[in-house]
């Protein structure tokens, strides 16, 4: 039996050695650009539903849909929980899930707006916005990381008590903004080149998230834990300490969020933020995030909160009842895993 | 022979998996009320034979005969109809569940086929672990708060409680203390008594003299004796039948003259590593350049001992030293910066991100190689990896490639690569040739010794007693967590390794 030995022996060293022939590698060579082709492919197929969406509402409401106004708000509204949609994608990449987001925007919508808070005026609104997003995503980190509470289980108990404390701080009254720099960058006077400054945060955010999961050692981290956590653990990489640093950037992102929702809507209520956390892992589901984790994509969740953003426009404008929109909502959850299903299928076997 | 027919026949049953014959034409007969022994090194295919026995592994060739009529056991209820139970090495019970619920899981006595009847349950549950002899097990105590061995009681009135004719025992007494393996021993002889059959696997030669009737020897997928007489059949022979392979594997020659390595320091010092219940103080001195093996059954501790010097495993006491500075302990982060590098026994389950490419498998462990601020240069890495990939010849020499489509001797080399671009000094390899096939295995030999050349420190685990005495320069073998013979690896050979690792129960 040492024949295939030698063989093996043989053509190692040649093939290694031997220039690799031009065609296999070069094409093989192309695409890894960004996140393989099966990603791309899957991102394509929502610009194409998105385009048709777009292409549904201009047939059926040309005016109203296609106007400037329009245009600008739904881009405004998918702002909001697009920030939130990023930090979750980093979350649901690494195996996890935070089901407290919607509750921790709203209170730290609510901490940012108190009398006291305001008193500080912009820096303080934002300061405390974000403060309070990382201070309640640090403790999902420790429950999760240190504590080795299900994600699941730590940030459901995080849900339930951050709106508690929310609905406690405001006692059920919407706390009103008089800080006119804040409220200044709602109004169109503020618009860049005909551009929402919350479009911007979105886009920075969008860009920056971006960057850090493709291009930077904590993406790389983050992609290994969610892929295999044993096997990140045994090549030395410190999966508790990322796992902590997950919560608290989703945290953050909530922050953003939270003092985002404040310039949009002159107020901090504790209601805000309801459902935000279904809708975020519905759109970075469908955007082609593994919800088990190790394979996540920016681009796509970006794109399935504009599906999810447009299709509520559409049917506003067409006086479509939000029964109607949860049911669409709901298919297009549905149809979407099961073409990721397929395709998945095909690239594994 | 008796007129009656065997109880069941198998011949030439065969199964492949991917890259592997696991058994190539075996040949087993089992008579009622005997207890048939099978014997086989770990790989032999013992495993896949009785799975093929309980209807989980469908054989790709062979016939199957029960009581004199031919069979196909399509699944696990299929054989369990006919009456055949297998109680696995790993038991398989529902810890929450209650022991009367997992005797009769599948098979409750119910009203209308719906309502489960507890009380008719737990007193027929209670009558089985009589006569098992066990009557101080409660059957309505959950499952998950009984000892290892009582677990094993109720598995075995599990399949008493079917219309049983034959049971498999995979390992039986492996979890057992002395006493329990007395207990088992009765047990086994009441069933067959009754006309029931066994067929019972275990690694140790002494307890299948006590209680075997017949022995059969699987080596390399096919049966190398069928039907010996257990009490009579010298230990020398069926240690030569169970040895002796088929294939010859090649491994590099060893570096013979390393003037003056005794001389150098050590880089991996072990004193006194210690994890209760699992094995006992470990001493132990790496050399540059030198392979040590751990020889020993699964069990035995091996994986354990590399694991607890990794800090993958908290040891209880001991110290882990890399060039004379000890390691804190517990703490794979401390090992891998101290430059030990570990190719895991699960290679997907514990080393591989299956859903990543070559490039980013390798580069896992040294990212801030490539790296400022964060910030990953992947020009960099990738032509690291490359580098790295070809110097094992990697194939296909695409770092781009996701490493779930390589073969297990790729993926293996994509392991090494990992820990070769980290830089580190020691290697601990666990199994590194599981589900690698056999030309490419010669191969993985001859980098691991290059490597050892070039400087590093390997310590091999292996369950195939030729590879760590063809691949390592020392050896240490174990026995039940306890390393029991030292030597140069060419002072060895198989059969001693063998009468080391299967001297009967532990005597110490």
């Amino acid at each position: 039996m040492t024949q295939p030995v030698s063989s093996a022996q043989q053509g190692g060293p040649d093939r290694g050695a031997a220039p690799a022939p031009v065609p296999g590698p070069r094409t093989k060579d192309a695409p890894p650009r960004g996140r393989g082709p099966r990603v791309d492919v899957r991102n394509l197929s929502l610009i194409g539903v998105l385009a048709v969406l777009i292409a549904v509402g201009g047939i059926t409401e040309p005016d109203a849909f296609l106007d400037t106004g329009n245009l600008q708000l739904i881009l405004t509204q998918a702002s909001v929980i697009g920030v939130v949609t990023v930090g979750m994608t980093f979350v649901i990449t690494s195996g996890g899930i935070d089901l407290s987001v919607g509750a921790m925007v709203a209170l730290a919508s609510v901490w940012a707006t108190t009398v006291a808070t305001q008193e500080y005026g912009f820096a303080g609104i934002l300061f405390t916005a974000i403060a309070v997003g990382l201070a309640a995503g640090l403790v999902n980190g420790l429950l999760v990381a240190y504590g080795r509470m299900v994600p699941f289980i730590a940030t459901l108990a995080m849900l339930a008590s951050a709106r508690g404390l929310a609905l406690q701080i405001t006692d059920g009254k919407t706390q009103i903004v008089t800080v006119t720099s804040v409220l200044d960058l709602g109004l169109p006077d503020s618009y860049v080149l005909g551009i929402p400054p919350l479009v911007m945060m979105f886009a920075a955010v969008t860009v920056i998230g971006w960057l850090v999961l493709n291009r930077t050692t904590f993406g790389r981290r983050t992609v290994a834990v969610g892929g295999n956590a044993e096997a990140a653990r045994l090549a030395g990489i410190d999966v508790r300490r990322q796992r902590l640093l997950l919560y608290l950037l989703s945290g953050l992102c909530c922050g953003i969020a939270a003092f985002m929702l404040i310039i949009l809507s002159g107020s901090g209520q504790n209601t805000n933020g309801n459902l935000y956390e279904l809708d975020a892992i519905a759109a970075a589901i469908i955007g082609g995030t593994l919800l088990s984790g190790g394979r996540g994509t920016i681009v796509g969740s970006v794109l399935g909160v504009l599906v999810f953003t447009t299709i509520t426009n559409i049917f506003a404008l067409n006086n479509l009842q939000s029964d109607v929109q949860q049911i669409a909502k709901g298919a297009i959850i549905v149809a979407a895993v099961l073409v990721q299903r397929r395709t998945s299928e095909h690239g594994e076997t | 022979m008796a007129p009656e027919p065997p109880l069941l026949t198998m011949s030439g049953i065969t199964k492949s998996f991917p890259g592997v014959r696991a058994l190539d034409g075996v040949d087993l007969e089992v008579q009622a009320g005997e207890v048939h022994c099978l014997l086989g090194q770990n790989g032999a295919g013992k495993s896949t034979l009785i799975k093929v026995l309980a209807g989980a592994h469908q054989p790709d060739g062979g016939e199957i005969t029960w009581r004199g009529a031919p069979v196909a056991l399509k699944s696990p209820i299929a054989a369990m109809r006919l009456g055949i139970a297998t109680i696995y090495q790993e038991l398989d019970l529902v810890e929450g569940l209650s022991v009367a619920e997992n005797i009769f899981l599948g098979h409750e006595p119910t009203t209308a086929r719906f309502v489960v009847r507890t009380r008719e349950g737990r007193t027929a549950a209670g009558a089985l672990l009589k006569r098992l002899g066990h009557p101080e097990i409660d059957p309505a105590s959950p499952v998950g708060a009984l000892s290892a061995a009582q677990q094993q009681i109720v598995s075995m009135a599990r399949a008493l409680s079917h219309d049983v004719r034959l049971i498999v025992m995979d390992e039986p007494s492996a979890a057992l203390d002395p006493d329990e393996v007395d207990n088992l021993f009765r047990i086994v002889a009441s069933v067959t008594a009754d006309g029931v059959a066994v067929v019972y696997i275990s690694h140790r030669l002494e307890e299948i003299r006590r209680i075997g009737d017949r022995v059969t020897v699987l080596k390399d997928g096919r049966a190398v004796a069928v039907g010996l007489p257990a009490e009579s059949t010298p230990t020398h022979d069926i240690v030569a039948m169970m040895t002796g392979r088929k294939v010859e594997y090649v491994f590099p020659p060893r570096t013979t003259s390393r003037p003056g390595a005794d001389a150098t320091e050590p880089v991996l010092t072990v004193e006194g590593l210690t994890r209760k219940g699992e094995f006992a103080p470990v001493d132990l001195e790496l050399r540059p350049g030198e392979i040590v093996g751990l020889a020993g059954l699964v069990g035995s501790g091996r994986s354990e001992i590399l694991e607890t010097v990794y800090g993958a495993r908290r040891p209880t006491a001991g110290r882990v030293k890399v060039a004379g500075k000890q390691l804190r302990p517990g703490s794979v982060r401390a090992a891998v910066a101290a430059g030990i590098g570990l190719a895991p026994e699960e290679r997907k389950a514990q080393a591989l991100l299956m859903l990543e490419s070559v490039t980013r498998n390798v580069s896992v462990s040294s990212m801030s190689r490539f790296s400022r601020a964060g910030w990953i240069d992947r020009g960099a890495e990738r032509r690291a990896a490359r580098e790295a990939t070809r110097e094992l010849s990697l194939r296909p020499d695409n770092p781009d490639t996701p490493v779930r489509t390589l073969s297990g001797g790729n993926q293996q080399k994509a392991v090494l690569a990992r820990w070769l671009l980290r830089g580190c000094r020691v290697l601990l390899l666990d199994e590194p040739t599981r589900g690698v096939d056999v030309g490419a295995r010669a191969e993985l030999y001859a980098v691991i010794r290059r490597l050892a050349d070039e400087g590093l420190a390997v310590l091999l685990v292996s369950s195939e007693v030729p590879e760590v005495l063809g691949l390592a320069d020392r050896v240490l073998v174990l026995r039940e967590g306890r390393v029991v013979h030292t030597a140069d690896a060419r002072e060895l050979d198989e059969h001693r390794v063998l009468d080391l690792v299967m001297e009967g129960s532990p005597t110490s």
